[in-house]
């Protein structure tokens, strides 16, 4: 392994230890199974420290030692942990951080923050009970021998494990190693064998009375290890027979692996097949021998230091992945780079527009074969669009996992009681959207605790329980995902928001406003209510930064509150931000395309009673919209009889008026330029089949516009 | 003789009889190379085995092997109880990927 690309492991890797260990220390204050969040605590600082011992990054795993060691102690008991270890320990988790930082950014050298290290420490060993230690003992502590028997060092596995490899005279000498696989299962139970054929050579070469058969077994047994040798006592002296008891080390693996005539990555699959090494076990292992083969210049302390740091990191991994592991199910991943899959959507962007052409030829060719075979290609496109896509898709989780830590901080610092509920963190969404996502949410949920949530005694004079809500909740919603973050704290104030507004010379001190539209208000730039600002919100930097985040990505913020009763902002946003299913209308000779998800129904608008602009469908009054008069073309000719597509954004309904409808089109979405960035009711352009450029309409902008110009004249008929 | 052929065109049946261990094994490797030279396509029924060792798994395991290098199809049928067992006791009947009928004591 190329050191530098280890390095690179190790930073990605102690990133993932790191959120463990938060997650772990929360869990410790959220009351759950505290005996094992502090062991998953104490096993990540573990492999944190030992990772970088095989860098010799010594200020790390100096660090890392003493808060290890406090752990260790609460672990034994010796130590009750309360909240302010807890904070302590997220302080010191975070130092570790900024320590990796550091590392990432080739500055291991000098200290990050040598005040803090030096407070925190202070604070550790006050713990530890020997107050003013020396940082420098930790270091060695490494190759300490105790340590190395500890139980993190061994594999996971509780049965023995035998590798036998008969002479290959055996058979010859009138034994049948059958027979002492029949005699094992009198001293136990053979869990799992597996029978190495291997060896068996091609007809020609093979002689019959020759043993080639190795077996592989795991072998669950109370008997000791003298007396499972014996089974073997007469084959012992020409065999290779490798007894291995239970929880051994791994390095014992290691050593049974070269001693093998088999190939180590062969051997490694049976031996996981076998369920004697986990998958992270055998991959540390392979990793290492890998390293040995190829005459990598670490030396020889290196080398042992990695048969310290293999077990431990396996361990840790398998901690991982048990409390990653969904319903028992495994998930296996390959990491990939993100710029890769990039790549592979661009493509696959041009494959449906190459596809859309070429199903526009077959269809002026009318050639029926050529048809029915451009027809199944493009199921084809269609599904490997959506299988490309969906390589991007990851859960929200992956923000929401973050909130729990600053909404313990924030709260703490503010002296507010607030629980966070999280709900639909499996819903996905574009990977490219959950990096702009984090950002605003951040804004948002800090608000809520900031300005939200009132003090416990506040809360308990209106009668609510002292510890205030907040929810986080995600789901999708007609071709969107929505992000909601709800709280049940004091609500908007109308009154100070319209002051504030009116003071800014934002609207006319006489202006009739709805509740929506005074919502609105606290977008814009520069706006805070806060009476007084805190070091986390309050400074009218946010909202409006939230929003036009949120607009990059073709979404929109909607809120909702209720003055005492809380606040709701939800986040619309779409699933994907590169390929549509799209929907083609023309008016006149311009093609434009709206969002499939979004279309509810098209009717013939001729057949319809129609006043100022509101058609009756079937009873209920729906505004429209004509495109041709939006983008302000030419009258139809004569006798065009035009078409009514009824579309659907959130909860808002409007007609779109088109002279024709075209049919389900995909269309990849090509962003426009910056020329057309105050076009607001176009998303962006598509090239279609025979390669025009058609536009793709923004159908939340669109509905504002339809219902926005007429909320002074004619009630919404959406809502 | 333990081997005992029926050759019904391309598709040839070949029935092992009896003990089939290492007393036999470097009698019948030969003969049974030869089985499978003179047929397209083998089916070995193993219901008369009476006893098997490791030799004769080796030799089964010689034939599945010489039956892909020569590109033929090859299946065990009918095992009989002590293969059967000695198949459990190692493990192998996934490695020969035939139907099974295991009788649980």
């Amino acid at each position: 392994m190329d050191l530098q690309e280890a390095r690179g492991t190790l930073i990605e890797e102690a990133r993932e230890l790191l959120d463990a260990m938060e997650n772990a220390l929360l869990q410790v204050e959220s009351g759950g199974d505290i005996n094992d969040a502090v062991n998953a605590a104490f096993r990540a600082a573990h492999t944190i420290k030992g990772s970088a011992g095989l860098f010799g990054l010594d200020s790390i795993v100096a660090f890392t030692h003493t808060s290890e060691s406090v752990l260790d102690r609460v672990r034994a008991g010796e130590l009750l942990i309360d909240d302010h270890l807890v904070t302590l320990l997220l302080d010191c988790r975070d130092y570790i951080g900024q320590l990796i930082d550091a590392v990432e950014s080739g500055t291991e050298d000098t200290d990050p923050d040598p005040t803090e290290r030096a407070s925190l420490l202070d604070q550790l060993n006050n713990y530890l009970g020997h107050p003013h230690a020396s940082m420098g003992v930790a270091a060695t502590v490494q190759a300490d021998p105790l340590e190395r028997d500890g139980d993190a060092l061994n594999v996971g596995n509780h049965y023995w494990h035998l590798s036998l490899r008969f002479t290959p005279d055996v058979l010859r000498n009138g034994m049948d190693p059958l027979s002492f696989l029949r005699y094992l299962g009198r001293l136990g139970e053979i869990v799992y064998i597996y029978t190495l054929t291997d060896s068996v050579p091609a007809a020609a070469e093979m002689d019959a009375e020759i043993c080639y058969l190795g077996f592989e077994v795991e072998f669950a047994s109370e008997a000791d290890k003298a007396t499972i040798e014996g089974v073997f006592d007469f084959v012992r002296d020409e065999s290779t027979i490798r007894i291995l008891p239970p929880r051994s080390r791994v390095e014992d693996y290691i050593d049974l692996i070269r001693n093998l005539p088999e190939s180590p990555r062969r051997l490694g699959e049976i031996l996981l097949a076998c369920g004697s090494i986990t998958q992270a076990e055998l991959d540390e292992i392979l990793a290492l021998q890998a390293g040995e083969a190829a005459g990598q210049p670490l030396g020889t302390l290196l080398v042992e230091q990695r048969v310290v740091h293999a077990p431990v990191v396996a361990a840790a991994l398998s901690t991982q992945k048990q409390v990653q592991e969904k319903k028992g199910a495994e998930q296996k991943f390959i990491k990939v780079e993100a710029g890769k899959l990039d790549q592979l959507i661009t493509l696959v962007g041009e494959l449906v527009i190459a596809g859309a052409a070429t199903r526009l030829l077959a269809s002026r060719s009318a050639d029926l074969a050529m048809l029915e075979t451009t027809a199944h290609l493009g199921t084809l496109v269609e599904s490997i669009r959506d299988s490309a896509l969906d390589l991007r898709m990851v859960q929200i989780k992956e923000i929401f996992d973050r909130f729990p830590r600053v909404v313990r901080d924030v709260s703490k610092e503010l002296g507010k009681k607030i629980e966070l509920h999280v709900h639909g963190g499996d819903a996905e969404l574009d990977k490219s959207m959950v990096d702009k996502l984090t950002d605003p949410l951040m804004h948002v949920v800090r608000n809520a605790i900031d300005h939200g949530i009132e003090m416990p005694d506040e809360r308990e004079q209106v009668d609510k329980p002292a510890h205030g809500s907040i929810w986080l909740n995600a789901y999708h919603e007609s071709g969107s995902i929505v992000v909601e973050i709800r709280d049940d704290g004091r609500g908007l104030n109308r009154e100070r928001i319209r002051a504030k507004a009116v003071e800014r010379g934002l609207i006319n001190a006489d202006a009739q406003l709805s509740d929506e539209e005074i919502w609105q208000l606290i977008f814009e730039p520069g706006f805070s209510t806060a009476e007084k600002v805190t070091n986390l919100s309050g400074r009218g930097v946010g909202m409006d930064v939230v929003k036009r985040n949120i607009q990059e990505l073709r979404g929109d913020v909607e809120l909702s509150s209720k003055q005492g009763h809380g606040t709701t902002l939800r986040i619309r946003l779409p699933l994907t931000l590169a390929i549509i299913d799209g929907f083609q209308v023309m008016v006149g000779e311009s093609v434009f395309v709206i969002p499939l998800e979004l279309v509810v129904e098209c009717a013939d608008l001729g057949s319809h009673d129609i006043l100022h602009d509101i058609v009756n469908l079937r009873g209920q009054p729906l505004s429209f919209i004509r495109l041709r008069q939006l983008f302000e073309m030419p009258p139809p000719p004569a006798g065009t009889r035009e078409s009514l597509v009824v579309v659907q954004y959130g909860q808002a309904r409007a007609g779109l008026v088109v002279d024709k409808l075209l049919g389900e089109v995909q269309a990849v979405i090509k962003p426009l330029g910056q020329l057309f960035r105050h076009a607001r009711v176009i998303a962006g352009s598509t090239i279609l089949g025979d390669g025009r450029v058609a536009l793709i309409l923004d159908i939340a902008q669109l509905i504002h516009h339809t219902t926005h110009d007429r909320t002074t004249t004619l009630p919404n008929p959406g809502r | 003789m333990p081997l005992r052929s029926e050759n019904d065109g391309p598709q040839g049946t070949l029935h092992i009889e009896g003990e089939f261990n290492i007393y036999q094994a470097d009698q019948l490797k030969p003969l049974l190379l030869a089985e499978l030279s003179a047929m397209e396509n083998i089916t070995v029924d193993l219901a008369q085995v009476e006893e098997i060792d490791t030799a004769g798994i080796q030799l089964l395991l010689m034939l599945k092997q010489e039956a892909a290098r020569q590109q033929k199809a090859i299946s065990f049928i009918n095992h009989s109880k002590p293969v059967l067992e000695v198949f459990e006791l190692c493990n192998l009947g996934g490695h020969f990927g035939d139907p099974m009928i295991f009788t649980r004591p």
